[in-house]
């Protein structure tokens, strides 16, 4: 009898872990003003920010999380790598000339956050 | 009007803020001035022709400082604070330590003999489990609230489930002690991060040492008066003197005096180079003799240096394409070892052992290492391309870093790259009794042709001086006339062909002949000469099986002669320097498939030829346009640093590959092992640490590395 609730249980938790972890939607937050919050906290809030071609953004990244695989932010594709002291405010500015999207991480690549650009 | 904000330093209430803003306003030209106290910053408005010093000797007057364009030292505060958060983890892992092994020596009563009660056990065990590990507890709370998952996570979850266990055999519930193990697991992981972070310090060594190489401080002229300022307060336009033995504090120009100076640490050019007045300076070099007076051009984030550093950090947040696998699976990584960890305990309860499917279970978690294929390509490229910069080799990006060491194929263009670019004498032939040498020089020094150039240089190396020229007359496109002592002369272009002429064209020599009177008296020969040790650097490109071409615009004739003293055999010449971008485009997707293609040019005339190689490498220039079009920019003239450049992009890919190997390896092999139970959980924790520690200590070993 415990085997096959122990078998039962197993299942539901590795279906529960999968459904949890890669069953998630981004949230997303377009933005019409020139900055936008992110916080990073077990990732990064928002982590897809839709802005429009052609106008400056600035992210401000503000690192609430202990952890060390977050100290660093990169945005691959403007070439900008910002080290995040914990809970102190960091600006990035991108301006994309071209429409797309363009994805941030951490520094070991392991926690994601996208750009798109809208035309 | 000129709106401008500076940081001041030294103020200590609010009323000093109201005392600067007095004082700067009296300064003539000021419009507005407003000194926020909070922020320390001084916000101005002013008309064009105020200067920043007459500002700053205002502040100063009032007993304070003015910083004008603080520039590199942001990074040494980031230092700072990596530097706090180190010694907090070094307590924290000194700490555990010391319980841990208390821990350890108290669970094994039969090896120690020292029998403790299960309480003082968990008195040991919790500080470690629930202050170290907090940290631990945090990122994982933080992430689940995300719904993501990392590496804190499944060492949460291992000593957790190995401290509750521990708990509940306490209480009787189950049997077995697994305090140790959590404690142990948390110590040796905290131990780990700490050396890893320490190890980490040192990828950006090549920056901090550039960072190092900047002056602090100026001598400039004020007023006619001599003074030492920090090298943050020098303005464009300011005079600065240098003396014997001093560094250069900014970029700028000589106007007055002269030197050699030492480039070596900014431009990797081992030879000091001379200048005079009209020469340029770069900041950071070292006067080895002579003083001269300078007027600085560049100061703050233009100069050259700070250009140089601000790449190499560029490169360093690119990614090389090689590391999308890792990220792939890096992504992935932490819920799936999750799920093997829930399988593994599953089917070991249905083999009847939950016992070994606990410690299955554990093992697993703390075996999983996402951390080393994170770190293995991001620390070699920081210190591959640190690296480059110290031997005046700028990368742009990773990918650029990787694509060089695939290269098949490398397109020189001839003038300035495999050749000097400034025309030399290379035969005389004159009666040497006779001062027709004389006479040619005197001609020439009146005209302003590069091959005159030439020629009235070679006069001056052998001392020669130069005679009084009447009715000096150019003829374009044939040659110079003039008289000397009441004689008139023609010297230029030579087209009698004889045997010997016919040998030096052929070697892609320019024939000029001294004529007076209808009569040939003299020929000279002049041409482009290789640079040094250009031949052996196309015979190593040869040995490593790079097909080597030559390309310019130069005519058939020349391009072949040049190309046979270097030894490439393929030759494009009279290429039109619009065409070379397509030409290059064109080798790189030959019919037979594609070959990764290098173009190696001067960088302004070639910048989109540099652009359509796979890889462009602009040689002895620090020019932005430059940087911009290729991949690579050589800031010395020295063609070996073609060389260095493969050479750094092979090691620093080895050590990648190396990298990503174990990294990779290590989970896929230890996993199954974990799995299956045969690793004790201490040893996975063990064994996790130090496989992050490896990957990092790997690439740094690149700083050792000879290129």
């Amino acid at each position: 009898m415990d085997k096959i609730l122990t078998a039962i249980g197993g299942t539901g938790l590795v279906i529960f872990i999968y459904w949890f972890f890669f069953g998630k939607k981004d949230e997303s937050v377009g933005v019409t003003y020139s900055q936008v919050k992110i916080e990073v906290s077990g990732g990064y809030k928002p982590s897809v920010v839709k802005i429009k071609k052609g106008e400056p953004v600035k992210f401000i990244f503000t690192r609430t999380d202990e952890s060390s695989c977050l100290e660093e932010v990169i945005f691959p594709d403007f070439k900008i790598k910002k080290y995040l002291p914990l809970n102190e405010k960091v600006e990035i500015e991108i301006s994309p000339s071209k429409a797309g999207e363009y994805e941030f991480h951490c520094g070991m690549n392991m926690f994601h956050g996208k750009v798109i650009v809208e035309k | 009007m000129i709106k401008k904000s500076f940081p001041v330093v030294g103020m200590h209430c609010a009323s000093c803020a109201k005392l600067i803003e007095r004082c700067v306003s009296k300064v003539p030209g000021v419009i507005s001035c407003s000194v926020n106290y909070a922020s320390e910053t001084a916000s101005i408005e002013t008309e064009e022709n105020v200067k920043e010093s007459d500002i700053q000797k205002a502040v100063e007057g009032a007993g304070y400082k003015a910083l004008f364009s603080q520039n590199g030292n942001s990074d040494l505060k980031l230092e700072d604070i990596k530097q706090i958060e180190l010694k907090s983890l070094k307590v924290k892992v000194i700490v555990s330590s010391i319980l841990s092994t208390l821990l350890v020596i108290g669970s094994f009563p039969e090896w120690f003999g020292i029998r403790v009660s299960d309480l003082v056990l968990l008195f040991l065990a919790t500080p470690v489990q629930f202050w170290a590990g907090r940290e631990f507890y945090l990122a994982t709370w933080s992430g689940l609230k995300n719904r993501t998952a990392s590496m804190d996570t499944l060492i949460s979850i291992g000593t957790t489930a190995a401290y509750g266990y521990s708990v509940f055999s306490m209480m009787g519930i189950v049997e077995g002690m697994y305090f140790d193990t959590a404690s142990v697991i948390i110590t040796l992981i905290l131990l780990g991060k700490y050396l890893e972070a320490k190890a980490k310090l040192h990828t950006s060594d090549a920056i901090k040492k550039l960072i190092g190489l900047q002056a602090k401080t100026a001598r400039v002229i004020r007023n006619n008066r001599e003074m030492d300022i920090p090298i943050e307060n020098v303005i464009v336009g300011d005079l600065i003197k240098v003396r014997p033995g001093e560094k250069i504090p900014v970029d700028g120009l000589i106007v007055g005096g002269q030197s050699s100076i030492d480039e070596s640490m900014v431009t990797g050019e081992s030879m000091p180079v001379d200048k005079i007045v009209g020469s340029n300076v770069i900041g950071a070099t070292l006067n080895k003799q002579g003083s001269f007076i300078y007027k600085a051009t560049k100061v703050g984030k233009e100069t050259m240096l700070s250009r140089i550093i601000e790449v190499v950090k560029e490169a360093q947040s690119t990614k090389a394409p090689i590391q999308r696998m890792a990220d792939l699976v890096s992504s992935y990584f932490v819920p799936i070892v999750l799920m093997i960890a829930v399988i593994t305990f599953t089917v070991w309860y249905l083999l009847g052992s939950p016992f070994m499917g606990f410690v299955s279970l554990v093992t697993v978690l703390i075996i999983a290492c996402p951390c080393a294929m994170g770190l293995a390509t991001p620390t070699a490229i920081m210190v591959g391309t640190g690296k480059g910069a110290q031997h005046g080799i700028l990368i742009k990006d990773a990918a650029s870093l990787e694509t060089l060491h695939k290269v098949k194929i490398m397109v020189f263009d001839k003038t300035g790259t495999l050749t000097t670019g400034r025309p030399t004498v290379t035969d005389v032939i004159l009666d040497s009794k006779s001062n027709y040498l004389q006479i040619i020089a005197s001609l020439e020094s009146n005209s302003e042709h590069p091959l005159a150039q030439a020629i009235v240089e070679y006069a001056k190396e052998k001392k020669i001086k130069l005679l009084k020229v009447g009715s000096f007359k150019a003829i374009s496109g044939q040659g110079v006339t003039g008289v000397i002592n009441g004689k008139e002369y023609f010297f230029g272009k030579f087209d009698q062909k004889t045997n010997e002429t016919k040998k030096l064209e052929n070697e892609g020599k320019t024939v000029m002949a001294l004529k007076s009177g209808g009569k040939v008296l003299g020929i000279i020969a002049v041409s482009d000469v290789l640079k040094e040790n250009a031949k052996e650097v196309i015979e190593s490109l040869s040995k490593k099986g790079i097909t080597t071409w030559m390309i310019t615009g130069d005519n058939q004739r020349t391009a072949m002669a040049i190309a046979r003293q270097v030894g490439i055999k393929n030759v494009m010449a009279e290429v039109m320097p619009e065409d070379k971008a397509n030409k290059v485009s064109a080798l790189s997707h030959m019919p037979h498939g594609k070959q990764h293609t290098a173009f190696i040019g001067d960088g302004v005339n070639d910048a989109p030829a540099l652009a359509s190689a796979d890889v462009g490498i602009a040689m002895g220039t620090g020019s932005d346009v430059a940087i911009e079009s290729s991949g690579v920019t050589l800031l010395n003239k020295d063609i070996r640093s073609v060389l260095t450049a493969i050479n750094l992009s092979r090691i620093t890919m080895r050590v990648i590959k190396q990298n990503l190997f174990w990294a990779f390896g290590y989970n896929v092999v230890l996993i199954p092992v974990a799995t299956l139970g045969l690793l004790n959980p201490m040893l996975a924790a063990f064994a996790m640490a130090a496989s992050s520690i490896s990957v990092v200590l790997n690439s740094l070993r690149l700083n050792k590395a000879r290129v």
